[in-house]
């Protein structure tokens, strides 16, 4: 029980308990309710009632004088299990959940929400995905997605390899939207492929009709099914709920707080489309790999001291140097215009060079790519050694030096990774389609 | 009609939109539009899974009925909170003082902490699958000179979409109308005669005129609780019409004792329905009758189900104008077909004598039975001929609770079940606000005056006639009446029946009276100077309004500021010279016409006293 302080000792000493019929005497009037449990943020002074008529009331312990009509049972949830039987004739997906709510239950009778997790839930409240496969799930971690790290990355990527193995046709991955494509890019790098792996999840919460967590699910797990063995992100592709987009690991960004269509494909266009059940491919210039062209390899080993900063007027260069002198053994850059900081920084950035510690330059305008040698500061910039990489995502090249620490220590290959294009993170060319905005002129 | 004999019980639920300058839950204005959406957003909704959740794949097609919805949205008039893009903002302020001041004037205990709820529904007037609501307010009570009445419930709500239309299983609903804050007000079931009920939606009515609530159609919504003893409670939505509400209780318990004596003739007979839905495809394969013949050529089923007993009763009326049949009909269509037939009315439809034969002698029809026909798509016609089998066995036992719609004809006509254990759970989006005491107090200390209040100050302040000053009170012009009154200094009478009837006049030719804010100061000024009569301030309004003039000018081009003394001694002067032969034959007998036509030249030019006045002296000097 969530009940603090005042209120929870008053209803100790009333004999009172979440569940119980109680009716609340105050003044003139009389409130008769279940007590229902109370937000753990919330004060300790009222307790909850929800009424006959379904509406919940706080009402303050100060003048209340309480009976207890009817002892209840605090209401459980006790689902039963399904008995799901494999189709031999479907594919094999799996669904593995690392936190978000995939489902939720809601309790009528208190009106709680509860967060469901297991497969089961997933399956009882999208039960039309069994008729697209077989599917299986697992709930390996239940955070939410801002308190996501690399270790989890490593997690994560171990329980999609351990589905692989055990013979998934196509991994979909549930994840908070938040950090939904840092994970995408970490299991690009960290994962060698045969089979689609999807991370998905939803922009409006599973305990509301119209969340997007339907469509998006059924969505991916018909990428799941498809030749793409890629690491994708699907989400919504418009605010209808009627069409969705599949966007590579490495090329995606959360461009709204709370927009169903928030994830964009940055300086590449949406990798396919999934409408009605069919994906069709979008992006004709990138050739993705194929199902069962390659054997799966997990190359886990990440660097988790990673600094991440970014440049703004009047940026202070003891920010750098915090850095070098607190060990950090690689430092992503997001840089002004064309990857640009103040030149006053140009001593700390040299320092780090020194001390082999690899700092790469991004863009924080998002479109384009850096490029160095236009102005003279980013000569000089370049000339102290900085990494720079062209049109790849700021957050997606924070976590390749994460993954790229992890597999040498050696600056000239640490360098020549980043600068590489592994999992079509960049790209040589930019084209004019690849800068959006409409504002219906 | 003997309504106490009957235990004739009767609550009371009005809606009443809040003339908030924001929306309940995000910042877009609380108005309508009518201009062209400039886009859409396509969505589907599904009912969340309950603790009791199975994989119940029926239920999930039922719930879903594959409907999508289309809302129409603005990039401005409307937002992202509207369209479930953005999580709601921080409730109202302005609508919870609102829904307290009402609280209190119906003498309402205010609850102390708020609690904002989703009442789940999936028919896609609302984006997110719920309305949001909250109880505010609990157990309070207004005075009838039929008894005391109890408030049971006040709560704050959003108002949901608007409908626009719906093609195949496609519905439109235009956000507009979305998140406009709405109190629901609801009474005990404890009434007994529809002129309480009037009485009391009056008196609310009053009440909620008090204070910042929308005005006009649509903005007031009442829905009717309604049972008797051997009956069945009904809920009546959208009684729109107060005057009609009398006849619509008429016509609503004469329905539930009709279907009570169609119950006892039922099982005086022993009537029964039948399971089986036959398929007369074969039987009227043939048929003249249009309906049938098209339905069976695009591939439908002419099916029909036997109801033992029935007979004579479906056609039998329960509402003016309205049969036992109607009743059936009404859950047939839910399924989606245009109607059914049923042996009470056959032959008909070019369903001929002899067809009838064939049918009954197909379904072995005794001499009381009936049969029930549907033409239409398979799935359909079946899913029809069901529910007209649910619903002809709730007939043997009587009255089943449902919501109605409340008809023009004062009729009503079946909506949906009543809805079963309210389906609310939290919306954790909008965290819980305590009711602070010192706003509650301040509410208390200032409430507004209640429009029976006002009008008897009025009454007293100005000298009004009560006719006046009810109607200044009734258009809400009070405010208006008294700042003019205190700036300019006019005589009241004569700006009360200006307000009250001269703009409703103007309103009546068309023009926008709405637009004259200042321009009625404007012009009473003029009068109060003696620029202008009395009888021209309408006419100087009217050329405000058409020709976008100010008060002066108006009065200027339109020929209507007061002439001087001089210049109306110099009319009048003339007129007497011209017209000397009258004099002389009626000597000051000619003072009548000679005012009319004085009058004529100089209306809304000259004070009538002083023509009277000068018309006197001039005749005088002739004599």
């Amino acid at each position: 029980m969530s009940y603090r302080g005042r209120a929870k000792e008053f209803l100790k000493s009333q004999n009172i308990s979440i569940g119980d019929i109680i009716s609340i005497k105050k003044d003139d009037t009389e409130y008769m309710g279940m007590l229902l449990d109370r937000a753990e943020d919330a004060d300790e002074l009222h307790i909850v009632l929800k009424m006959d008529s379904g509406y919940n009331v706080g009402i303050a312990l100060t003048g209340s004088e309480v009976k207890l009509l009817e002892k209840g049972d605090k209401p459980e949830i006790n689902l039963p299990l399904l008995e799901i039987k494999r189709d031999p004739e479907k594919m094999d997906v799996s669904i593995i959940s690392t936190g978000g709510t995939v489902a939720s239950i809601i309790d009528y009778k208190t009106g709680a929400v509860h967060p469901a997790f297991t497969a089961d839930d997933l399956l009882r409240a999208t039960p039309e995905l069994l008729d697209e496969a077989n599917i299986s799930g697992k709930a390996i971690m239940n955070i939410l997605s801002e308190n996501m790290k690399p270790e989890f990355w490593v997690q994560s990527a171990r329980a999609v390899a351990d589905e692989i193995t055990e013979g998934a046709d196509g991994v979909v991955v549930a994840h908070g939207t938040d950090t939904m494509h840092y994970t995408a890019a970490a299991l690009s790098f960290i994962l060698e492929t045969p089979v689609p792996i999807i991370v998905t999840g939803a922009q409006r919460s599973s305990d509301r009709p119209s969340s997007d967590a339907f469509i998006n699910l059924m969505s991916s797990v018909a990428m799941a099914k498809s030749d793409i063995a890629e690491v994708t992100v699907c989400m919504h592709a418009t605010e209808n709920d009627n069409q969705a987009h599949i966007h590579r690991g490495t090329r995606v960004r959360k461009m709204h707080t709370s927009r169903r269509d928030t994830f964009n494909s940055i300086n590449s266009p949406p990798l396919a489309s999934v409408k009605d059940g069919r994906v069709k491919i979008i992006d004709k210039t990138f050739t993705p790999r194929k199902r069962g062209e390659c054997q799966l390899d997990v190359n886990d080993s990440l660097e988790e001291k990673v600094g991440f900063i970014k440049s703004y007027p009047g940026i202070a260069a003891e920010l750098l140097d915090y850095h070098i002198d607190n060990g950090y053994r690689g430092i992503l850059m997001e840089g002004t215009g064309l990857g640009h900081c103040p030149d006053h920084l140009i001593p700390s950035l040299e320092r780090a060079a020194d001390e082999e510690i690899p700092v790469v330059m991004t863009s924080q305008c998002l479109y384009g790519r850096t490029n160095l040698n236009v102005y003279s500061t980013g000569r000089k910039i370049l000339s102290s050694g900085v990494i720079s990489v062209g049109d790849m995502l700021a957050e997606t090249a924070y976590v390749k030096l994460v993954w790229a620490l992890g597999q040498t220590n050696q600056l000239e290959e640490v360098k020549t990774i980043m600068q590489t294009n592994l999992k079509g993170e960049m790209d040589e060319k930019s084209s004019s389609k690849y800068f959006l905005r409409d504002y219906g002129e | 009609m003997d309504y106490e004999k009957l235990g004739l019980m009767m609550g009371l639920e009005i809606h009443q939109q809040l003339n908030t300058t924001k929306k309940l839950f995000c910042p877009c204005e609380c108005e309508l539009t009518d201009k062209k959406p400039d886009y859409h957003v396509l969505r589907y909704l599904r009912p969340t899974q309950s603790e009791l959740g199975k994989i119940d794949r029926a239920a999930f097609e039922e719930s879903r009925r594959e409907l999508t919805f289309c809302y129409d949205a603005y990039p401005h008039h409307t937002c992202l909170v509207e369209t479930d893009d953005e999580p709601p903002h921080p409730l109202n302020q302005e609508a919870l003082e609102i829904g307290l001041i009402i609280a209190t004037l119906l003498n309402m205990t205010v609850v102390d902490e708020f609690h904002t709820m989703r009442k789940q529904v999936i028919d896609g007037s609302n984006t997110g699958g719920f309305q949001r609501t909250g109880l505010l307010a609990i157990q309070g009570h207004i005075d009838t000179p039929y008894g005391k009445v109890v408030i049971e419930n006040l709560g704050l709500e959003e108002d949901a979409a608007r409908r626009m239309g719906q093609r195949k299983g496609k519905v439109e609903f235009r956000l507009d109308r979305l998140g406009i804050p709405l109190l629901e007000i609801t009474t005990d079931p404890s009434m007994n005669r529809p002129e309480q009920v009037r009485e009391v939606a009056y008196q609310i009515g009053q009440v909620l005129r008090s204070t910042r609530v929308k005005r006009g159609l649509g903005t007031i919504r009442q829905d009717l609780n309604i049972s008797i003893r051997e009956g069945a409670r009904v809920e009546v939505k959208g009684v729109q019409d107060l005057d009609s509400m009398e006849q619509l209780v008429k016509n609503e318990v004469t329905r539930q004792l009709k279907l009570l004596e169609i119950m006892d003739e039922l099982k005086k007979r022993e009537a029964q329905v039948e399971d089986t839905i036959h398929d007369l495809g074969e039987t009227l394969k043939d048929t003249e009758s249009k309906i049938i013949a098209k339905a069976l050529k695009k591939d439908g089923k002419v099916l029909a189900i036997k109801l033992n007993g029935y007979k004579g009763l479906i056609g039998k009326e329960v509402q003016p104008g309205r049969r036992f049949g109607t009743e059936l009909a009404g859950y047939a269509k839910k399924m989606g077909v245009a109607g059914i037939f049923h042996t009470d009315e056959l032959p008909a439809y070019g369903i001929t004598s002899h067809e009838v034969e064939l049918i009954n002698g197909f379904l072995k029809i005794g001499e009381n039975d009936a049969f029930i026909l549907v033409a239409d798509e398979g799935d359909k016609a079946r899913n029809a001929l069901e529910e007209v089998q649910r619903r002809a066995i709730m007939a043997l036992d009587g009255v089943p609770e449902e919501t109605r719609k409340a008809l023009d004809d004062a009729n009503t006509e079946y909506l949906r079940p009543l809805p079963t254990a309210s389906r609310m759970y939290v919306e954790t989006d909008i965290p819980t606000q305590v009711v602070s005491r010192e706003l509650l107090e301040y509410v208390q200390a200032n409430l507004p005056e209640l429009p029976k209040e006002k009008e008897a100050r009025i009454i007293k302040e100005y000298n009004l006639s009560e006719d006046l000053a009810h109607q200044l009170v009734r258009q809400d012009r009070t405010e208006q009446f008294e700042e003019i009154v205190a700036e300019c200094g006019v005589e009241p009478t004569t700006v009360a029946s200006l307000l009250a009837y001269t703009l409703k006049e103007l309103r009546r030719e068309g023009l926008d009276v709405e637009d004259l804010s200042d321009s009625l100061k404007g012009t009473f000024q003029l009068l109060k100077q003696g620029k202008i009569s009395k009888d021209a301030v309408s006419d100087v309004l009217v050329g405000v309004l058409k020709e976008n003039w100010t008060p002066e000018e108006a009065a200027g081009n339109l020929n209507l500021l007061m002439l001087s003394e001089e210049n109306v001694r110099d009319i009048i002067v003339e007129i007497v010279s011209s017209n000397e032969k009258l004099i002389t034959e009626r000597k000051m007998g000619a003072m009548g016409s000679l005012m009319g036509m004085a009058m004529k030249e100089l209306k809304g030019k000259a004070d009538g006293k002083l023509v009277n006045k000068f018309l006197k002296e001039e005749i005088q000097k002739y004599l």
